[in-house]
């Protein structure tokens, strides 16, 4: 016990001397997400706030064959503005990226429209550009509008009530709370945690392994009169220590930079405050037992530091695939998924953010089950300093 | 007192030490002498159990270092080739933590790095960082790390390697300071000059085996050589002939 405290100490005080890679593991992690988080949330709030009320200015080919129209699309704050001079220059400026959308009135509009047979608008955009998108639909949602609003006139003018053409009437009711749909935006802020916890025990874990050995102060650090399995486990607690502390912080962070986010004015109000900070400190505990073995596991096999170090980057995507697989294929969160480390923490983090009922059973088998692998694999590590070819 | 019998030991098809016999008496200064590749580290590393040997034995003061490796490692100090500190702690933090490994009581240990500092002269730099240290500062420092929990058995691997004059001298002073303190030192070297200045007892390796063990002038005169060197290359093409 004593010479694990002596190895835990030396590497915790280390690691804190090298000023240097403490800052990139401890400052740039945990506190690259919060800020950057910050920044796309603020950004695609006051587009979105932006967007709504703002005129928008749309090219049209033949504006003067559809006065009505105009006007029309003026009251929505749509603003028609000379467009390129025929349907090729137009197909060729959305293409080019110089317009968004552009729209052309046939020349035969007019007298369709009069004939009461279907009339004609040509709506130009580029699907495949997301940045059009909003202002095509914006267009497409006016046109659609004003159509309706024509047949209703007509339907009038023949004495039918216009409910004929509207024999149901969807109503939809979201039963969404304001934290669930603050969820679809701050799921990813569980990978954020996971990321920065590893990213805080990386450099140590590389250090304490592969590094002591490129050094040559593994030999006669292996040669005392000490236990070689004690010795391990002390370089992994300081590993696990440091990733607690890269959490903390980065948790903290989030804190702190939710309260700069005006997540409100877009109906959001996450459930996140000290409780969940605990509450995710508590499920990640076990993680960074896991995740400091793992790290120590693949950075002992390699045989120089600038090898582990890109081994060990491989493994801050690893905890990724069990997100993303369950992402991708929609799965709902179901009591299997609580024996995957890494799954289980995200889905457990996101309901308590959606402020969602969370079951004790849930959380007692992601600890174990988590705890259990970290143990698992640090019993690994500690039996591979026995194995003489780590050493050469 | 280390004792070497037949052993044995290769890596893939490398057969990197094949029937390594010798003693090593406490008291005295053997030296380990052999061409690049004959295969010394490859004993010494044996010896400070890093390495398990394929067949043969060995033991440090009667324990044996595969089936009582602990016990064999309290009895040894080791300096391995090319050892490193940890550049981030201070030379008297490298040695004190080693001390504490050694699980020597917290109240000693003080006193204890204090007194190998005075041994090894290197109080001028004990508490600055080891980081730039000389070649000669660092091998000095993982010296007294290797001496601090006292040991009856001294390995030293190739340790005046990359070391200046004056670090040499004051190196070879060193050692003998612990020959006379009763300890058993055992060092390796490929350096003729070295080896005949300063060891009792020489034991030339070549191609991974015994080729001569006596004193430097037995070796003369078993070989017939008046120079040390020349026995040297005698031994070691005694030992390709018999292949």
């Amino acid at each position: 016990m004593k010479t694990f405290f002596t190895v835990y100490r030396k590497e915790v005080l280390d690691y804190f001397r090298d000023r240097r890679t403490l800052l990139s593991s401890l400052l740039i992690g945990p506190l690259f997400g919060p800020v950057l988080f910050a920044f796309v949330i603020n950004l695609s709030i006051e587009r979105s706030i932006g967007d709504a009320s703002a005129t928008l200015e749309l090219p049209v080919i033949g504006a003067e064959r559809a006065d009505n129209l105009m006007r029309y699309l003026k009251s929505r704050r749509i603003d028609a503005v000379d467009g390129p001079p025929d349907l090729d220059a137009a197909m060729a400026a959305v293409e080019s990226g110089e317009h968004d959308v552009v729209l052309r009135i046939p020349p035969d509009f007019a007298e369709r429209l009069a004939d009461g047979v279907p009339a004609r608008v040509e709506v130009i955009s580029d699907l495949a550009n997301s940045a059009g998108e909003r202002e095509t639909r914006r267009v497409r949602n006016a046109l659609r509008a004003y159509s309706g609003e024509l047949a209703t006139m007509r339907l009038t003018a023949r004495g039918v009530s216009p409910q004929v053409m509207q024999p149901i009437t969807v109503d939809e009711v979201d039963v969404s709370t304001p934290s669930g749909r603050s969820a679809l935006l701050l799921g990813m802020l569980s990978y954020f945690f996971v990321f920065s916890l590893l990213m805080g025990g990386m450099n140590l874990a590389i250090d304490s392994t592969a590094g002591e050995r490129e050094r040559g102060s593994l030999e006669p650090l292996v040669s005392l009169p000490v236990n070689r399995e004690t010795l391990m486990l002390g370089k992994i607690a300081a590993t696990s220590s440091y990733m607690l502390l890269a959490l903390s912080l980065s948790l903290l962070a989030f804190l702190v930079a939710l309260g700069f986010m005006p997540l409100e004015s877009v109906g959001m109000t996450p459930n996140f405050g000290p409780g969940t900070v605990l509450f995710a400190l508590f499920l990640f505990l076990p993680f960074s037992l896991l995740g400091s073995a793992m790290m120590t596991l693949v950075a002992s096999f390699t045989k120089s530091y600038k090898e582990a170090q890109s081994w060990v980057s491989m493994l801050l995507l690893a905890p990724t695939f069990p997100i993303l697989i369950v992402s991708v294929l929609t799965l709902r969160p179901q009591f299997v998924f609580m024996f995957v480390p890494s799954l289980s923490q995200h889905l457990l983090l996101v309901d308590r953010i959606k402020n969602e009922p969370i079951d004790p059973l849930h959380v007692a088998v992601s600890f174990v089950t988590t705890l259990l692998l970290g143990i698992f694999l640090t019993g690994i590590c500690a039996r591979l300093y026995r194995r003489e070819g780590l050493l050469g | 007192m280390i004792k070497v019998d037949d052993l044995h030991k290769s890596f893939g098809d490398v057969k990197a030490v094949r029937g390594v016999s010798f003693d090593a008496p406490d008291g005295k200064i053997t030296g380990l002498l052999g061409p690049n590749g004959a295969g010394k580290s490859t004993t010494l590393r044996v010896l400070y159990t890093v390495i398990q040997p394929d067949s043969g034995s060995a033991s440090i003061d009667g324990h044996d270092v595969v089936s009582e490796s602990l016990a064999a490692r309290k009895r040894i100090g080791a300096l391995p080739h090319g050892a490193g500190l940890y550049p981030q702690l201070t030379a008297r933090e490298n040695i004190a933590y080693y001390a504490k490994l050694c699980n020597l009581p917290g109240n000693e240990i003080d006193d204890r790095v204090a007194s190998i500092v005075d041994l090894l002269e290197i109080g001028d730099f004990v508490d600055r960082r080891t980081k730039g240290f000389s070649q000669g500062q660092r091998t000095k420092v993982a010296l007294a790390r290797a001496l601090v929990h006292d040991p009856g058995n001294v390995i030293l691997d190739e340790p005046t390697n990359g070391l200046d004059v004056m670090a040499t001298r004051s190196l070879r002073e060193l050692i003998l300071k612990l020959k006379e303190s009763g300890r058993c030192v055992l060092f390796s070297s490929h350096i003729m000059q070295e080896v005949a200045a300063l060891c009792d007892d020489i034991v030339i390796i070549a191609a991974g085996q015994v080729a001569i063990e006596d004193t430097a002038d037995g070796i003369r005169e078993r070989t017939g050589c008046d120079d040390l060197e020349d026995a040297f290359v005698h031994a070691i093409q005694r030992v390709g002939a018999t292949e």
